[in-house]
């Protein structure tokens, strides 16, 4: 595409990276990412997102903004309480850049419409606190043969890692959801705030790195912080050959709704 | 004694001991929320008992983490 003089200026500090440049801006521009959820990982990775100038950014959210929010989902603010996630999330992206076009769905990701929404997408980033759609996520990525990253915070610690087909998954790490209701949630357990941003400014610069072929991209590697002593971690991985979705017997075959609380799962054909 | 590494710090242990042994040993708090590598090798929850560690492993705890979207 052919910048404006006001997008050269826009985009001047990543056009000055040798590695990134006019073309990788351009690849930036016309890049189409979706982001599920607008929360605590989902609000830094969609402003961060949306300054690059991310051509598409699609946002999945079935929620409206709550004052507990605001400690950490920076995207909204305090006039936007009771406001549905995602049109709060678009306002501030289209005034941060109007050059971004804004796709919300106002729902939830679930087995049902899932791979229907992703297959727009170049990369999907998870900004989602609950294991059902983190799995949910990673299946659908894997079987659409979709780019990932993996994002999750608790209390002072967080994680990430990127899936580019043909490296570790999600399960090929954590195999299945953990026992429901055994694992806290931010909203059980509490979260610093700041480390959201942390975490999702790790996820959009994944994203970014995707986009324009720059560097290596965190996959294989499960990248852990913990916030009270600022130590990271990166702890190697590889395809795990006794993954149940991309390991050599998958059992995980179809798209499946875990539902938290209960366990129990309904299945819904792929 | 021997050492092993966990989570990337030396750790003298006795053997014979199992995963589920060193998972106990370093009071994990829920041990049900972590998944296990053993020298870079994901390890089964079913072969927890049954994996018995050696000289100079290298294990690492992966905890479930959430965070982000408090929605779905």
């Amino acid at each position: 595409m052919d910048f404006t003089d006001e997008q050269i200026q826009r985009y001047s500090r990543h056009i000055l990276l040798q590695d990134v440049g006019v073309e990788g801006q351009d690849k930036i521009c016309q890049a189409k990412v979706l982001i599920i959820g607008a929360g605590g990982l989902g609000a830094p990775v969609a402003l961060y997102l949306a300054a690059a100038g991310i051509g598409t950014i699609g946002i999945i959210d079935g929620d409206v903004v709550d004052l507990s929010n605001l400690q950490r989902q920076i995207i909204h603010f305090t006039e936007d309480v009771d406001k549905p996630k995602v049109l709060s999330a678009k306002e501030k992206i289209n005034r941060l850049n109007p050059d971004v076009k804004v796709i919300t769905y106002q729902t939830l990701f679930t087995a049902e419409n899932a791979l229907e929404i992703i297959k727009d997408y170049d990369f999907i980033v998870d900004g989602t606190d609950n294991f059902p759609v983190k799995f949910l996520i990673n299946d659908a990525c894997v079987f659409a043969g979709k780019p990932f990253s993996h994002g999750g915070i608790l209390r002072f610690e967080g994680q990430t890692f990127t899936y580019v087909p043909g490296t570790a998954c999600y399960r090929c790490f954590f195999y299945g959801p953990p026992p429901a209701n055994l694992v806290p949630t931010c909203s059980q357990a509490g979260v610093l705030g700041a480390i959201a941003g942390m975490l999702g400014t790790i996820q959009a610069a994944e994203v970014l790195k995707y986009v324009t072929g720059v560097g290596d991209l965190l996959t294989n590697r499960l990248l852990t912080f913990n916030a009270k002593t600022m130590e990271f971690r990166t702890i190697k991985g590889k395809q795990n050959h006794k993954c149940p979705i991309c390991g050599e017997h998958p059992t995980v075959t179809e798209l499946v709704d875990y539902e938290q609380g209960t366990c129990d799962i309904q299945s819904k054909k792929k | 004694m021997s050492t092993i590494k966990v989570n990337d710090k030396h750790q003298e242990i006795e053997l014979p001991l199992s995963v589920s042994g060193i998972i106990q040993l370093n009071k994990v708090v829920q041990p049900g929320m972590v998944s296990v590598q053993l020298n870079g090798e994901f390890v089964l929850r079913d072969d927890f008992d049954s994996t018995l560690l050696k000289e100079a492993d290298e294990i690492d705890f992966l905890y479930f983490m959430g965070g982000g979207s408090d929605i779905f």
